[in-house]
């Protein structure tokens, strides 16, 4: 992996290089011209970061309440009368 | 089925027996710091997921890269820096890595790890957080009356702050059940600090026209001077969720959370927290979360473009006003008419008819709310 730094006010904002297909970077350059996107990278952080969100989700199992406790919030749930 | 919580596991810091009776016994050994409202409202909602996926006070990476990017350093969005602030003198003696026990209204609640103790620069904050540094701002006044140095790290919860609202405060965990129970699988989230007027009924029934369920989440704790009490808030909205909302399709439940007053950031916070508890939607208002001028009326709605990843989706619906051509709440969307028909719901106005004992017409408020809120001698903040 290749990482780089860059400073922003004496911080450091950390970056790693991949590649990607010439083709397909100046098919996304095209594509963003007029947008607010204002570089190939911006786009492609953005679009990689609605996927991996989404993969992530969907990974994810069922949560993690044990049939003890689930007892024991829908007790008091009823108890308030959300239930 | 109900949304994940934010970065992918609800937190729990909430310390059971007999380990809870274990460090208490080891607290009274350790350095204490008394802690304010505020920040006794925040190490709740750390232990209890509200914040998940913080697991404590914010350490100085992820305050970094909060303020600069709205993102912890693992990427996972945070618009909010949560910091407990210190005096040098509080902590003299304590060691990065030592335990310091947390004292609210004279009784340990929590246990921290401290992590880091660093400064920061209050004007840097506001200029991020809130846009501004101007003082008539009230969360620039309360940043810069705060004490010098942050101090990072995990806490434990030994006990709950005192929560007047017990009977209608529910966490993630019990909401995320409730959910589930009622077989709501889309849940619209609606954040607010005020007493409900038509407009918010409006909103909250068009977003309840397309999910399951609503899940009506006011804050209480601190205010600005002038917004509405918090037992006010409370008592119209239950009010007016019984005389006009099905019951079976809302939950209301109150969030003790500090208003910050920082407009677009605030919102995502807003959302967010929402997501923990559940919600697939949220309500973004206009000047969501804003204070005087300081935000543009819709700029909380384009701070949500920068966010592809925060696993909630905004419902982004435009202020309703009364227009007497269309005899009915409506919004700009929807009513062709000009502004001669058209009646504004003035939240500051709504205050001043309040104030003054006046009376509220039923376009702006509906009589039963009118009603409790007036059954109290001063509904304001003073």
């Amino acid at each position: 992996m290749d990482t780089s730094s860059s400073r922003n006010g004496g911080r450091r904002a950390k970056y790693t290089t991949v590649s990607i297909p010439v083709t397909l970077y100046n098919r996304i350059k095209q594509l963003i011209e007029g947008t607010g996107f204002t570089s190939v990278s911006q786009f492609v952080t953005y679009v990689l970061r609605e996927i991996v969100a989404d993969m992530e989700r969907e990974r994810l199992e069922s949560e993690e309440v044990s049939e003890e406790e689930r007892k024991r919030i829908i007790e008091r749930l009823k108890r308030l009368g959300y239930l | 089925m109900v949304s994940k919580p934010h970065g992918g596991r609800l937190v729990d810091r909430v310390v059971g027996e007999p380990r809870r009776a274990r460090l208490l016994k080891e607290a009274k050994e350790m350095v204490s710091l008394a802690v304010s409202d505020g920040i006794a409202a925040d190490i709740a909602n750390i232990a209890h997921g509200v914040y998940s996926p913080l697991e404590g006070f914010l350490t100085q990476e992820d305050y970094v890269r909060v303020l600069d990017d709205m993102r912890l350093s693992n990427d996972v969005p945070w618009t909010i820096p949560i910091v407990v602030d210190v005096d040098p003198e509080e902590i003299a003696g304590v060691r990065e890595g030592d335990e310091v026990a947390l004292e609210y209204r004279g009784e340990t609640i929590a246990i921290m790890k401290v992590e880091e103790i660093y400064g920061w620069d209050k004007k840097e904050f506001c200029q991020k957080v809130f846009k501004t540094v101007d003082a008539r701002h009230p969360g620039v006044v309360k940043t810069m009356n705060r004490k010098e140095l942050l101090m990072g790290g995990p806490i434990e919860l030994l006990k709950d702050p005192p929560e007047p609202f017990e009977n209608v405060r529910l966490w993630p965990k019990e909401t995320r059940v409730l959910f589930r129970e009622r077989g709501w699988r889309t849940v619209v989230g609606f954040q607010t600090r005020n007493v409900p007027h038509r407009g918010h009924e409006y909103v909250q029934k068009a977003a309840l026209t397309f999910a399951d369920g609503l899940f009506i989440n006011p804050l209480v704790g601190w205010k600005k001077p002038g917004d509405f009490r918090d037992e006010v808030i409370v008592a119209a909205y239950r009010a007016l969720i019984d005389n006009y909302f099905p019951k079976e399709s809302v939950v209301f439940a109150v969030l003790r959370m500090e208003m910050r007053y920082a407009g677009p950031r605030e919102a995502i916070h807003h959302a967010i927290v929402r997501k923990n508890f559940g919600c697939t939607h949220f309500i973004v208002g206009r000047d969501h979360a804003g204070v005087g001028g300081f935000y543009g009326p819709y700029e909380a709605w384009d701070i949500f473009r920068e966010f592809p990843d925060l696993g909630i989706q905004p419902m982004f619906i435009r202020e309703a006003f009364y227009c007497e051509k269309c005899g009915g709440i409506v919004n700009e969307k929807i009513c062709p008419h000009g502004d001669e028909f058209r009646k504004r719901i003035s939240g500051t106005k709504l205050r001043e008819l309040i104030r003054n004992r006046r009376e509220v017409p039923q376009w702006m408020m509906r009589p039963e709310v009118v009603k409790v809120v007036l059954s109290f001698e001063n509904p304001f903040v003073e």
